[in-house]
């Protein structure tokens, strides 16, 4: 595959922060116009690897590509050749629009801080149109980011991310902050604006049930690595590693007959510390499955059929592991 | 763990409720004028059972919880009944909801930094609650303080009642704030969000621990949450506000399976589940957003998100009754109810 048909590329991305190791080796690849949902607890370093992605953070070591481009050391001034290839919708609308800036301001500002000159009457039309996209109607930029329910202010955000025709939108989080029916329609504008534009996308969220519509593949982290990577139908139906079941199976399933038969896989409460991470695989102090050689040895991105895990119980052959032995047939079947 | 063991005692029509609310309303003055919160909410909690209440931000479960024992700010008009054990709660002396706040009715919020002291040790705010409301000694409380922290899971707690909050994970510091709840047994315990700020892996924890306290302790919970997962993993019976009114109750399985209120069945449609909308491009939506009320209308305050809603939504508020057929404490207010499902309807006749 040439680089060009890659939105994004990562090879062994590294971030720490002094001694706290956040990201620790990711390696990850998003064709153009596909959806990668990057998916994790807080504290697996999903959210730092967007934003190295985005340049917020300069990385540590590895590479960061974007369409074919290496961004991972280039400065500010450097940088702005390629701010327009990707964008970042974050968690927050409150806290990630600026409250003294007008929304049509808001949405403007990248068109304004790329090259391109518009005239005013241009640039007005360009943000009315935007909003339209994002289903705001026009009036909504003559006003305050405060005027908005939260609902409306995300899909301002989501309006500046996509204004300059990016090649890949980073969305972290975009609906964690929002009502259930709120969230609904975000998603649903998501999926929409993703298929009738066709930008990539990096979906990085905790909350697996929100991925299901929107991701063509799935990446799933702990503590700064990846431990498993797939499809989505990989992930959902036949999920390898031993974290990803159990987060699979911590997640409620909004149905009690169902959601009372399963048999949850209780992990510890407790992330181990970024500052010293376990030793060989890193998920071993939580992991049902742990035997002596999870602590000594670190394990190996085992390929597999349709998808990659870092575990010693997956094979090649695409035998893998059951944290839910006893509830084999309901789940893995 | 059996399934047996996870479906937990169904709430007994026989026994007296430990919590009786009723036509409780709340209304809060503001520089705006008047908000009204709570419109006429009554509900009960049966001894051991798990309530759970359900809604979107802003219809008015945090604010009917905190009414509960008068934890609201001057601000608000409280009206109405709460009898707890048989006493009255509403419009009761301060220094009489002192003695029954954590020692009968005990509260745990979302974010459990906030609520912990960071400057004492867990020990040590667990132990004042055993000090202040049992008059136990320091020795004794913390001894107890040590039982409390093992009761709720959490491992090697004989050093862990030395730690301060800041040294333990989100998951550990909600599990602190449940020891800190029961710790006097109460019958009663409100749980606001307790989940909501927690990872999956950690929730599932939490809401065992909750189960494990009803099942041993025979504590009545009602739990307060927008996820109708967390609903259907812990509840018995649900309740769904919206702005401020009860619109639907019903034993948990009934909910699920034959939603009758448009409001109820919109909330599940659009909760994403894994495995569950498989091969479905998108989610059902909800247009609009909950209204903030200055006077209870007689109208129905659901109408204008309402697939449903025709003029006489608009002119008179459903009254909340029985779904017909009528079966298990099924109640609803909506003149326009999902139809039911025909398996639902021969179960009901048959």
């Amino acid at each position: 595959m040439t680089p060009q048909e890659n939105a994004l590329e990562l090879e062994d991305l590294v971030m720490h922060f002094g001694p706290v190791r956040a990201v620790d080796g990711v390696s990850l690849t998003i064709p153009r116009g596909r959806v990668t949902a990057l998916v994790g607890e807080s504290g697996s370093g999903k959210s730092t690897v967007g934003r190295c992605v985005v340049r917020l953070v300069e990385p540590t070591s590895g590479v960061v590509r974007i369409a074919g481009a290496d961004v991972t050391h280039l400065s500010r001034r450097q940088l702005r050749r390629h701010r327009s290839d990707v964008s970042i919708v974050f968690q927050d609308p409150a806290g990630s629009l600026n409250p003294r800036m007008l929304v049509g301001d808001i949405v403007a500002e990248p068109l304004r801080l790329s090259r391109r000159r518009l005239s005013r009457r241009d640039r007005e039309a360009r943000v009315a149109a935007e909003l339209g996209r994002v289903g705001l109607r026009a009036e909504v930029a003559r006003r305050y980011p405060h005027e908005l329910s939260g609902g409306q202010r995300q899909r301002v955000s989501i309006a500046r991310a996509l204004i300059s025709e990016p090649m890949l939108l980073i969305a972290d989080e975009p609906t964690s902050a929002l009502d259930v029916s709120v969230q609904a329609s975000v998603l649903n504008l998501l999926a929409d604006l993703q298929r009738d534009i066709g930008f990539a996308c990096l979906f990085i969220t905790h909350d697996l049930s929100a991925v299901e519509y929107l991701a063509d593949d799935i990446a799933v982290m702990y503590l700064g690595q990846l431990v498993e990577k797939g499809s989505r139908e990989q992930i959902f139906a036949r999920p390898a590693h031993p974290y990803t079941q159990a987060l699979l199976s911590a997640a409620p399933v909004a149905d009690p007959e169902r959601q009372r038969q399963r048999q949850q896989v209780l992990l510890g409460d407790d992330l181990p510390s970024a500052l010293d991470p376990p030793s060989g695989c890193r998920f071993r102090t939580r992991c049902p499955l742990a035997f002596d050689r999870c602590a000594t040895e670190v394990p190996a991105q085992i390929e597999f059929g349709d998808g990659v895990a870092a575990c010693h119980l997956v094979q090649p052959d695409g035998t893998r592991p059951d944290v839910r032995a006893a509830e084999t047939n309901e789940v893995l079947s | 763990m059996t399934t047996a063991e996870r479906t937990g005692t169904p709430s007994s029509a026989v026994e007296a409720p430990v919590l009786e609310v009723r036509d409780l309303s709340v209304a809060f003055r503001t520089e705006g004028g008047t908000v009204s919160a709570v419109d006429r909410v009554s509900l009960d909690l049966a001894p051991g059972e798990i309530v759970g209440m359900v809604g979107e931000s802003g219809c008015g479960k945090s604010v009917t919880a905190m009414s509960i024992a008068g934890l609201l700010p001057g601000s608000a008009r409280v009206t109405g009944s709460v009898r707890l054990q048989g006493t009255e709660l509403v419009g009761t002396r301060e220094s009489v909801l002192r003695r029954v706040r954590g020692k009968e009715i005990a509260y745990i919020f979302q974010e459990p930094m906030t609520s912990l002291n960071p400057v004492l040790t867990v020990g040590r705010q667990i132990g004042e609650v055993l000090q202040v409301h049992e008059r136990m000694s320091g020795r004794a409380a913390r001894a107890r303080a040590v039982e409390l922290l093992s009761l709720v899971g959490i491992p090697s707690a004989a050093t862990r009642v030395d730690n301060y909050p800041h040294q333990l994970s989100g998951g550990m510091r909600q599990r602190v704030m449940i020891a800190m709840a029961v710790a006097c047994g109460p019958k009663v315990l409100v749980a606001d969000e307790p989940t909501t700020a927690l990872d999956v892996t950690v929730q599932a924890g939490i809401l065992q621990v909750l189960r494990d306290l009803r099942d041993r302790l025979g504590t009545s919970i009602l739990i307060i949450t927008h996820d109708l997962g967390v609903i259907a993993d812990v509840a018995d019976r649900v309740v769904v506000m919206y702005a401020g009114r009860v619109v639907e109750r019903a034993p948990v399985t009934d909910l699920f399976a034959f939603p009758y209120h448009q409001y109820t069945a919109g909330l599940l449609s659009a909760s994403p589940t894994p495995g569950v909308h498989a091969g479905t491009q998108r989610l059902q939506e909800i247009p609009g957003l909950v209204p903030v009320l200055s006077t209870q209308p007689d109208a129905c305050t659901f109408a204008d998100r309402c697939p449903a809603a025709d003029a006489r939504c608009r002119e008179a508020a459903p009254p909340l009754e029985a779904v017909r057929p009528a079966i298990n404490d099924h109640v609803a207010a909506c003149w326009h109810p999902c139809p039911a499902p025909r398996t639902h309807v021969e179960e009901a006749t048959a």
